[in-house]
């Protein structure tokens, strides 16, 4: 077990914003800065917002023959998805699934020419770093000397262009090195809010200057992870260890868009990761599915309410909830049956009264991505 | 004459009845307060019950009767404002509740011990 409070590189820059520090995954993290959640929220949208995401696992996978093919063969065994097309310079979203189908983690991985960039949530990294350990002809490194920023938000590339001109040229899921005062950054266009933004990995010695040049610039303001939590819910992202877990398949998480055809049923590397017999029969054909739910009336429904039909059967549990500041309403996640329609009511049980709401389509508001 | 609870309330008598609302100190813990469920106007309550339900972005939480008593009346606005209790938390009171017992006020904190409390 890691040391129950460690701190991110970021801590002591956190403190002088006035953020307010609370334990997550281990970690020592700003859950909101005097700003507030609901503003910082909306500010993402509107401008740019600066996460510190310094807890998450960054990892790097070589192939031990240089070959990106024999990396690409390896991770594929523990991934459902398409590695070996994956073109240098970009990144995907994928999966780390167990032998009944469920989910270990989700991940991001990169391909760096030489080598895939894989970023894990926080509270699996140990554990999905032992499993990639257990691939043979590939080294598994954690990279340990860098933190993780993510700037998010409608004009997080003009802000960060004046820093690291670059940026400007990529577009959606690209994945490069660009300089920033003599250091490499590692970055990726690509985030967990629903807005255009970037994923940038900068040498520890030089996080805080880093995140300091980037909060001078007039766009950005410092987000915490209550509004990380509200962005990603409103984009319609799972959360993991709550959305999805080890007794999730991709399909009832509703990511087996995750999965291309190559690796599905008929595909030419079809199959081949752990338990893709349950995961790839359920595609398209799980009996419960990840779903929007639109309360009515003002009531956040939060996680672990219980919900039921129209006529009174248990169908599941919320996942995720809470209120949408930029949808203006409450909003949540569950896993429900697939047969009930989008534009379906169905019950929450809160505080002993059934409370109505709308089944619909994820996301809840439209991403902006620069394709 | 203004008192606090150790639940973080204030309290203001007026004539007969305590008008009741959250301090400074819980509305800044609490976080922008998006959904306030009242009670209803003419219900007897005990000591301690939870009455008010409040949501603020972040999390659901209680304001609980610091009397026993009855409700005389709930200030309807903050159901369509519950942001307002962030604005001014001072001014956005929840309820007004008149006391079973006489002395009601009496037990609580005065302004200097609460300041002790949350600093």
């Amino acid at each position: 077990m890691p040391d129950p409070t460690r701190r991110t590189g970021l801590y002591d820059l956190h403190v002088e914003q006035g953020a307010r520090m609370v334990p997550f995954a281990g970690w020592d993290m700003p859950v909101q800065f005097p700003m507030g959640v609901m503003a910082e929220h909306l500010h993402t949208r509107q401008r740019a917002g600066l996460f510190d995401v310094s807890h998450m696992g960054q990892v790097l996978v070589t192939p031990d023959d240089g070959q990106m093919a024999t990396a690409a063969a390896a991770l594929e065994t523990l991934i459902p998805a398409d590695v070996a097309g994956l073109a240098e310079g970009r990144q995907r979203y994928g999966l780390f699934t167990n032998e009944a189908g469920g989910i270990l983690d989700d991940l991001m991985f990169a391909n760096r020419g030489d080598h895939y960039l894989l970023v894990v949530n926080a509270a699996c990294a140990e554990q999905d770093i032992a499993h990639l350990r257990t691939l043979a002809g590939v080294t598994v490194t954690p990279v340990t000397d860098r933190g993780l920023v993510a700037l998010q938000g409608p004009q997080a590339e003009s802000a960060l262009a004046r820093l690291v001109p670059g940026v400007a040229d990529m577009r959606f899921m690209d994945s490069t090195a660009l300089d920033w005062d003599g250091v490499a950054l590692w970055i990726s266009r690509s985030g967990y809010t629903g807005e255009d933004g970037f994923e940038i990995s900068v040498p520890e010695t030089r996080l805080a200057d880093f995140a300091r040049a980037l909060l001078a610039q007039p766009e950005v303001a410092p987000i915490g992870l209550g509004a990380r939590d509200s962005l990603r819910l409103e984009a319609g992202m799972p959360l993991y260890g709550h959305d999805m877990d080890a007794g999730v398949t991709p399909a009832r998480a509703a990511l087996g868009w995750s999965i291309p055809k190559v690796r599905r049923t008929g595909g030419a590397r079809a199959g081949g990761f752990p338990g893709a017999d349950v995961i790839l029969a359920e595609l398209g054909t799980a009996p419960v599915t990840r779903r929007g739910l639109r309360p009515e009336g003002r009531a956040p429904i939060r996680e672990g309410v219980a919900l039921f039909s129209d006529d009174g059967a248990p169908i599941g549990t919320v996942s995720s909830g809470g209120f949408g500041p930029s949808v203006g309403g409450p909003i949540a996640m569950a896993r429900i049956p697939a047969e009930i329609p989008d534009g379906a009511t169905i019950q929450a049980e809160l505080r002993g009264k059934r409370v109505p709401l709308t089944v619909c389509a994820l996301p809840f508001v439209t991403p902006s991505y620069k394709r | 004459m203004l008192k606090y609870t150790e639940d973080h309330e204030w309290l203001r008598a007026e004539g007969e009845e305590i008008v009741v609302g959250i301090t400074k100190h819980a509305s800044d813990q609490l976080g922008d307060v998006v959904f306030i469920e009242l009670p209803e106007a003419g219900r007897a309550v005990e000591a301690g019950e939870e009455i008010v339900v409040i949501e603020s972005v972040k999390a659901a939480s209680d304001i609980v009767a610091p009397v026993a008593g009855t409700i005389t009346a709930v200030n309807e606005a903050l159901s369509d404002s519950p942001g307002d209790v962030n604005g001014d938390p001072m001014t956005a009171w929840f309820f007004r509740i008149k006391p079973a017992d006489a002395g009601a006020m009496d037990g609580f904190m005065d302004e200097a011990a609460y300041k002790a409390l949350v600093e």
